[in-house]
């Protein structure tokens, strides 16, 4: 009997037949499905699965940006970048990290805290970023880890750069330093933020800090795809990051090396600039301190040491120091009362050495008087009874006026450096809104010879100093270099266009003169002049040139005769501390004096005497006498700078043909 | 006469090789042809194990097939039983002293080959149903004995398939099973019996699962929730199939697989790398084949004469067909992910040579479709 034959086997194959006829319906139904689902991921989806597929095999590695240098207006690079080994570890693509790491301890050396340091560091970031064991191997563990690095694998010694400051401690000051971006940086800079990867230093104060933006450059982008393991397969494009802005200054090493120098084992400050273009050629404020030692984190001992220096060497004292500018206010007192036309030239005093005043007794510095004097002598010898006298008629809030005219208690480089100070010019409305209290008249008295409430930064002085020696107009005090500055003959010769321009305002409306330089905006006052006749500034600065090189001047003994090199200043000493009667009698020795008491030595300059260029200060915190203690370094510094001058001109010649 | 040589089986040689399917063959052929691509791309470019392999049992197994297309149609209806306790007795073998690899008891050592038994089970099945049915009258078929006697042929291997354990293998077997009963002509409601049955057992069901499997079930209802987890394969092979787009990728140029993103992307996960490189519209080529194919057998099984010919087909028709659904689903985010390999283009061996024996018998039906079985 066959199966499929008969009645039966008939109604068996049609069933068959039926249901498989069924079947290949639904079959139709399930597979339009699929296309359907295919097609919905495939065409409708595809650009969502394209991104997510991207993100997949795609991690981007960002690269540490190489930060701008610093030159010196010569080009000399005073903050560069320099080639440091370090060791690198990517967490995720090593095996065993507990060993890893425990074996690089023991070849590197790393000390138990460090050790703990770096194991926080590594549970704070991802997996995939690279954690910086050592950002500064030595040669011998450099080659240490690459003799042992068959066994060490996930362990990756690189060649990296950091921040190096060749001159040391010559700068610190002036530029600032770097060191390791704090969570603080972060929020606070936008820029930081957009290109931090661990281990980013960043500046934390003085121009590292102010031109940050421009330094920091931009990141290097490695993009890698990478598999399910996040291990890298291959680089799909690598983004070469753009080193910062090379930021080129307007200072001169050598003479900044000399201020050091003249500075060692001492505390203060020496400032130098040019008198025409503002540029800045040395600002040193000692003692310094290696701006390197903060590059890797400051150990404790060195941190300790500068702490705990009794000099302080973190306060930037050209900027940040306020102290009573003593006698080397006197050429601006001098200034205001002719202007204000309180004396004449021929005005005299008699110096007996002290004077009686409102009930009190003041003292010149010289207790056996000077005779008579007149105001070239007074300026010649310093001597304090004749700036008492002339001070009581010029009044302070007169006083007030002309030294904010040249630059004294306001901030010199007005945001540049966040940690610079204003002074303090007093003024009668200054004490009844700070103190409440009304202004005695035995205070201007002081305030006349530099001391009570007046407080200058030495900044400040060189920069009065420099705005009285170019004939008494306003300039801008620059510390970065750019070539489309205005040269000194573009400013000399608009100096003197402003000085034929006031002489004929002068004949035209003779009242309206010395004020109507107020009203107007402070930059359009720029190379304009800030006297109402010049006649009185010459007359200072050719004081300012008795006393130096004048028999009986005070910084007479500091005189250079060569004309090439003369120069003209003040000296100032300035008192830290209230002299008592009977330390008057003493009379003692500086030596015999603790030295948080002894005077503080100051001294302004300008040079050459002839046509001059540069002017500085100087200041030498307790060092005692200015004519003594400040007023010799001045003239050391002065041949470095004159012989330094034609140099910087043909720099300057060649940078200008630049394009 | 023809039709009386073709009846007493004394056809020529040269006449079998005519009566041959030659769009089935050829169909075949570019499958393991495009497997074998799909393989070497698998493999990142290069000639590595998979793809050497792969090749080698194709051509092994294709060649084995061609020759046991020869074998007369009633030699299969003889051993229909035979062949299915053979494999049922390998099943019993596997769960005994089977290798077991990654937590599932499957496979038996041949010495000459790695078999799993189970993969085998699924033609097995059908080939002892289509005996089954071939003797069985239709007016019996709804009987008690008749509903009995395959109801255990069906439950022993699945019972066994699952305990190695292997779920989705298991359920294969049950699908392929179960259309071969109901093309065979059982009636609908005790489908519905048992599947009413089934669903009343369910939490049983689900309290004797292992835990993966239950976490399984679980993240394919919301495969977000655990990305990296369990549900990190559907995201994973969506991603690679969405992003391949009209035209794919191009051919070694798929990143999710080359990547090892894909898991088991050698076997379950196969079409989603061909997918990503090859697009929606290759995509729609490899279902085409698979379409032509299907269409082939189905035909092959009108024109048989014989029953026990025409029930393997459609039975093997529809279980290819649940085959690449099941597999297709599974990693176009429809189905729960379970395993389950596309026929021919997944790596394999056994799965490999339990389709070629199905093909050898389809044509074998071809070749004798005149042929009646008493």
């Amino acid at each position: 009997m066959f199966g499929g034959g008969g009645d039966s086997g008939y109604k068996k194959l049609s069933t068959v037949n039926r249901r498989m006829f069924i079947m290949t319906a639904a079959k139709l139904v399930i597979f339009g499905g699929i296309i359907t689902r295919l097609f919905s991921l495939q065409i409708n989806e595809n650009k969502k699965y394209l991104t997510l597929s991207d993100k997949n095999r795609l991690r981007e590695w960002r690269l540490p940006p190489v930060r701008g240098d610093f030159e010196d207006f010569f080009g000399n690079k005073i903050a560069s970048n320099l080639k440091v080994y370090q060791l690198h570890v990517v967490p995720e693509q090593v095996e065993d990290f507990r060993y890893l790491m425990i074996r690089l301890r023991d070849i590197l050396d790393i000390d138990s805290s460090t050790f703990k340091k770096i194991l926080k560091r590594k549970s704070q970031q991802k997996s995939w970023e690279t954690l910086i064991i050592s950002e500064n191997l030595s040669w011998d563990q450099f080659a240490k880890i690459n003799f042992y690095l068959h066994e060490l694998s996930g362990a990756k010694p690189v060649l990296s750069v950091a921040r190096n400051y060749p001159y040391d401690e010559k700068f610190t000051h002036l530029l600032g330093y770097v060191a390791q971006a704090s969570e603080k940086d972060l929020i606070e800079n936008e820029v930081i933020k957009k290109s931090h990867v661990p281990g980013l230093r960043v500046g934390k104060i003085g121009l590292e800090k102010t031109y940050e933006n421009q330094l920091i450059g931009s990141n290097g982008i490695q993009r890698y795809e990478v598999n399910a393991y996040g291990k890298r397969i291959n680089q799909i494009d690598f983004v070469e990051g753009k080193k910062g802005t090379n930021i080129k200054l307007t200072v001169d090493t050598e003479v900044q090396a000399q201020c050091n120098e003249l500075l060692k084992d001492k505390a203060g400050s020496i400032c130098v600039m040019d008198i025409y273009t503002g540029e800045l050629i040395a600002m040193h404020s000692s003692p310094s301190f290696d701006p390197n030692l903060f590059l890797y984190g400051i150990s404790h001992d060195n941190w300790n040491e500068i702490l705990n220096n009794p000099k302080k060497p973190l306060i930037n004292r050209s900027i940040q120091g306020l102290y009573p500018p003593g006698s080397t206010i006197k050429p601006i007192v001098a200034l205001s009362a002719l202007e204000n036309d309180v004396i004449s030239t021929k005005f005299k005093v008699n110096c007996t050495g002290k004077t009686e005043m409102y009930g009190q007794t003041y003292h010149c510095w010289k207790d056996t008087g000077h005779g008579i004097v007149n105001l070239r002598d007074a300026l010649k010898v310093s001597c304090d009874t004749f700036f008492y006298e002339m001070s009581r008629r010029l009044g302070v809030d007169r006083l007030n006026l002309t030294a904010k005219k040249f630059g004294l208690g306001e901030k010199v480089f007005n945001g540049t450096y966040n940690e610079e100070k204003e002074g303090l010019i007093p003024s009668t409305q200054w004490k009844k809104n700070a103190l409440g209290r009304g202004w005695v008249l035995g205070e201007t008295l002081i305030t006349g010879i530099g001391q009570g409430y007046m407080q200058t930064t030495p900044l400040q002085l060189c920069l009065m100093t420099a705005q009285l020696a170019n004939g008494g107009f306003k300039i801008k005090p620059k510390i970065t270099f750019d070539k489309n500055n205005d040269t000194y003959e573009q400013i000399k010769s608009e100096m003197e266009k402003n000085r034929i321009d006031l002489l004929s305002d002068f004949q035209q409306d003779d009242a309206m003169v010395d004020f109507s330089l107020e009203k107007k905006k402070r930059d359009t006052d720029l190379y304009k002049p800030l006297y109402r006749n010049q006649e009185n500034v010459k007359f200072v600065l050719e004081a300012m040139f008795a006393s130096t090189n004048e028999v009986r001047g005070t910084s007479y003994s500091s005189r250079i005769s060569d004309k090439k090199y003369q120069f003209a200043g003040k000296t100032g000493t300035s008192q830290v501390k209230k002299i008592t009667e009977i330390q008057r009698e003493l009379d003692l020795d500086i030596s015999q004096i603790p030295y948080e008491e002894r005077d503080h030595a100051l001294f302004v300059a300008f040079g050459p005497y002839v046509n001059p260029r540069y002017a500085l200060s100087v200041f030498v915190e307790h060092g005692g006498a200015g004519s003594s203690a400040a007023a010799p370094l001045a003239k050391k510094l002065f041949k470095t700078i004159i012989d330094r001058h034609e140099e910087r001109e043909k720099i300057r010649e060649k940078s200008l043909m630049e394009i | 006469m023809f039709k009386e040589t073709a009846l007493s089986g004394q056809t020529t040689f040269f006449q079998k090789l005519r009566s041959l399917d030659y769009i089935l063959l050829i169909c075949i052929l570019i499958l393991g042809v495009i497997s074998s691509f799909a393989m070497y791309a698998t493999d990142g470019g290069e000639l590595l194990y998979h793809t050497k392999s792969h090749v080698l049992r194709f051509i092994i197994f294709f060649v084995m097939m061609f020759v046991l297309s020869f074998l007369n149609i009633r030699f299969w209806h003889a051993t229909g039983y035979l062949f299915y306790i053979i494999v049922l007795g390998l099943l019993i073998w596997a769960s005994l002293y089977g290798i077991t690899a990654s937590g599932s008891q499957r496979w038996v050592d041949l010495y000459f080959i790695n078999l799993q038994p189970s993969e085998l089970m699924k033609i097995a099945i059908i080939v002892c149903f289509a005996k089954f049915y071939h003797r069985a009258q239709i007016n019996q078929i709804n009987n008690f004995k008749n509903l009995l006697v395959p109801m255990m042929i069906l439950i022993l291997p699945i019972l066994l398939v699952v305990s190695q354990p292997d779920l989705g293998t298991s359920i294969l077997i049950a699908l392929s099973g179960i259309i071969v009963l109901w093309l065979a002509g059982i009636n609908l409601k005790y489908f519905i019996y048992s599947g009413l049955f089934l669903l009343i057992s369910m939490p049983f069901v689900i309290a004797f699962l292992k835990p993966y499997q239950k976490l399984r079930i679980l993240t394919f209802f919301n495969p977000d929730k655990d990305p990296l987890g369990a549900g990190y394969q559907i995201i994973q092979s969506k991603i690679a199939i969405g992003s391949g787009g009209l035209t794919g990728k191009g051919f070694l140029k798929g990143t999710q697989g080359y990547l090892e993103f894909l898991p088991e992307k050698h076997t379950d996960f196969i079409f989603t790398l061909f997918s990503e490189e090859h697009g929606f519209i290759g995509s729609l080529a490899l279902l085409f084949i698979y379409g032509v194919i299907i269409y082939r057998v189905i035909d092959i099984g009108k024109n048989a004469r014989s029953f026990f010919g025409k029930l393997f087909c459609f039975g093997f028709a529809s279980s290819i067909f649940v085959f690449i659904t099941v597999n297709m689903s599974m990693v176009l985010g429809l189905l729960p992910i379970v395993g389950s390999p596309l026929p021919i283009m997944s790596y394999g061996g056994s799965s490999m040579l339990a389709t070629m024996i199905g093909f050898s018998i389809v044509m074998s039906t071809k070749i004798y479709q005149k042929q009646l079985i008493a």
